[in-house]
């Protein structure tokens, strides 16, 4: 390190040069990393059809947003959407109701198990996927044959599947947040005449606030994006955006620039809504999770 | 404010602990008995979850795992409890390494495991490494910030499909940038078969995951207090002097459970080779989750796919316990 101690107490905040260049350098170096694909996405969106099954170019040949209208009619990506949003909404909603009633036993009462509750919860985030796709496939096809209860092949088996993923980290989350909420709120909620719902719901969940918004822009994100069980578990009807999306490419042409075009639209929404609420995801994981 | 405070507490912290010593109150009878009539409350809040574990992850666990005992082809697949008992036979089958499934599955371990440690390993780096030179205000720091976390928030099929496209042969960026504008490569490579898969498939992952450890990070660093670095200033230590004494032991905690979670999610990871590659992964990049996914559907040899299932769980097992022992240890003598 070059700077001397002399200067490092002269101004301890003002960094010394040889930190500055090397940040520049490796900020440019990263933002080209993140940055390019973006841009090829965003290009190759507004691209005419010649430019994206000929060699790779920068630019457009000329700007069009043909791709954009085109498709809608190629696959049915209405549908796909609307599926998506279905289920990544419902499993956002449930997984965070049930979350958030988990985390609050947890953190405002010892109970034989709590423990074991916690690890246990925990350590599904452990397990491979592939091993119980293979069950739930089993269970949701008998339980469909012997109730009448479609879960394999609809919507509702997906939401009951995806919102048990994002469960684990939302409870591990919001156990941390909660715990940050000084018990103190809530015992006066209690001598006011609260039940130690009204507790939860008065007090506990609108000052653990920023943390309930952070865990749902995950719950809605990992469902968002499923991909394995939404490949398995679906049919024409209730296919989802994580495989509707490929069947752009699976037809004799393919159509790269609306390939692009439809992964920005699918994309827009939970990008905009996570880069809106992140600050409350740094902020929840800084009280909750990372503590 | 109610004197009982302290007792309804859990764990008590300081600040009640401190609070129930200057009010020096007793505990009523009163509030005692309605919490014990308030016993089964937590377990009720916790019932929801509970039953949702139960049926999506733990009860197909075990059906997993009595699976893998059976001899489970297309011809039980309607009726699975009627499927032969296969003993052993698809464990054996599995670890069979001088046969072709067990030789392949052996390959695709290997492949996970360097996959896992080179993507976990460049994940923390530019995460930690982002997270720490973006810690000073400056100009465009925001805009950093949140640019940064794009590929973390793209749904994944939509930005491995990018990467498909970017990864083309004839008309993708990758081979026009090194091939037709720098001229680094004699001919056009391709990418997405082959050896170079398992590249394709390591910048993908790298390029998706880092934005992780890069959030997790910057929440833990948001915990240091800010006079430590001044004080250290003060003292004489340059920047690098800072980020080893006061940053990094200071993340140990943070990384502790980041790292471990990268781990799992990456080995375990099936959305970005799946997307990437389709069905069918090349060799150079057979990740396991795809492979029994493969020996699963694509053969319908559910039974063998079970046992391969049941050996992978068993091996995070294993590496997860002897993690945890092994940092828990070092972190002991820091604390004491």
């Amino acid at each position: 390190m070059p700077s001397s101690p002399r200067t490092a107490t002269a101004s301890p905040m003002a960094p010394p040069r040889s930190f500055l260049w090397s940040r520049r350098i490796f900020l440019t170096l990263l933002t080209g990393f993140v940055t390019v694909p973006v841009y090829v996405m965003v290009s190759s969106s507004l691209k005419p059809l010649p430019d994206v099954t000929g060699e790779f170019r920068w630019l457009p040949s000329e700007v069009t947003i043909r791709p954009y209208i085109d498709i809608w009619s190629t696959v049915p990506l209405a549908r796909y959407f609307l599926n998506s949003l279905i289920v990544a909404g419902a499993a956002t909603v449930c997984s965070v109701v049930i979350a958030v009633f988990s985390a609050y036993a947890v953190s405002r009462y010892t109970f034989r198990g709590r423990r074991v509750f916690t690890v246990t919860v925990l350590s599904t985030q452990m397990f491979p996927g592939i091993l119980f796709l293979l069950p739930l496939f089993l269970i949701y096809v008998n339980l469909g044959n012997a109730t009448g209860i479609a879960l394999f092949g609809s919507r509702g088996g997906l939401i009951l599947t995806y919102l048990t993923f994002s469960l684990p980290f939302s409870v591990w989350m919001l156990i941390g947040y909660f715990d940050s909420v000084p018990r103190d709120l809530d015992e006066a909620a209690m001598v006011d005449g609260c039940g130690p719902l009204g507790a939860l719901f008065r007090v506990v969940v609108p000052a653990a606030t920023p943390g309930i918004v952070a865990v749902a822009v995950y719950a809605f994100m990992t469902a968002w994006g499923e991909v394995l069980f939404a490949s398995v578990m679906t049919n024409d009807t209730t296919r989802t955006l994580a495989v509707g999306l490929q069947g752009y490419s699976t037809l004799n042409d393919v159509y790269w620039n609306q390939i692009m075009a439809a992964s920005l639209v699918v994309s827009v929404p939970v990008v905009a809504g996570f880069l809106l609420l992140q600050r409350y995801l740094v902020a929840g994981l800084t009280a909750g999770a990372v503590k | 404010m109610s004197p009982n405070t302290a007792m309804t507490a859990t764990a008590p912290t300081a600040e009640t602990a401190a609070r129930k010593t200057s009010s020096g109150a007793e505990p009523g009878p009163r509030r005692r008995t309605g919490r014990i009539r308030r016993i089964g409350l937590p377990y009720l809040l916790l019932l929801p979850a509970l039953l949702l574990e139960l049926l999506v992850h733990l009860v197909p666990m075990v059906i997993g795992i009595v699976m893998s005992f059976k001899e489970l082809t297309q011809f039980h697949i309607r009726d699975w409890g009627t499927a032969p008992w296969a003993g052993l036979d698809n464990y054996k089958v599995s670890v069979d390494f001088d046969a072709p499934v067990g030789a392949a599955l052996l390959h695709s371990f290997f492949v996970t495991l360097a996959f896992t440690v080179l993507s976990v390993g460049l994940c923390w780096i530019l995460g930690t490494a982002a997270a720490i030179y973006l810690q000073d205000t400056f100009r465009g720091r925001g805009l950093l910030r949140a640019l940064f976390l794009v590929p973390y928030a793209l749904p994944v099929y939509a930005a491995v499909i990018t990467w498909v496209f970017m990864f083309q042969h004839d008309n993708g960026l990758v081979n026009h940038v090194l091939h037709d504008q720098l001229g680094l490569t004699d001919k056009p490579s391709f990418w997405l078969i082959g050896d170079n898969s398992f590249v394709a498939l390591l910048t993908v992952s790298v390029w998706k995951g880092w934005p992780f450890a890069f959030l997790i990070v910057m929440a833990g660093l948001q915990n240091i207090p800010r006079e430590l670095y001044e004080a250290a200033a003060l003292d004489g230590a340059g920047m690098i002097q800072q980020v080893r004494r006061i940053t990094l032991p200071s993340l140990r905690p943070v990384n502790q459970v980041l790292v471990l979670v990268l781990f799992l999610w990456t080995f375990n990871d099936f959305n970005t080779p799946f997307v990437l590659f389709g069905r069918t992964a090349p060799e150079a990049a057979d990740l396991i989750s795809v492979h029994i996914y493969q020996a699963s559907f694509v053969t319908w040899n559910f039974g063998t796919g079970s046992a391969m299932s049941v050996l992978l769980l068993l091996f995070l097992l294993v590496v997860t316990g002897v993690y945890l022992v092994l940092t828990s240890r070092r972190r002991r003598p820091s604390h004491a």
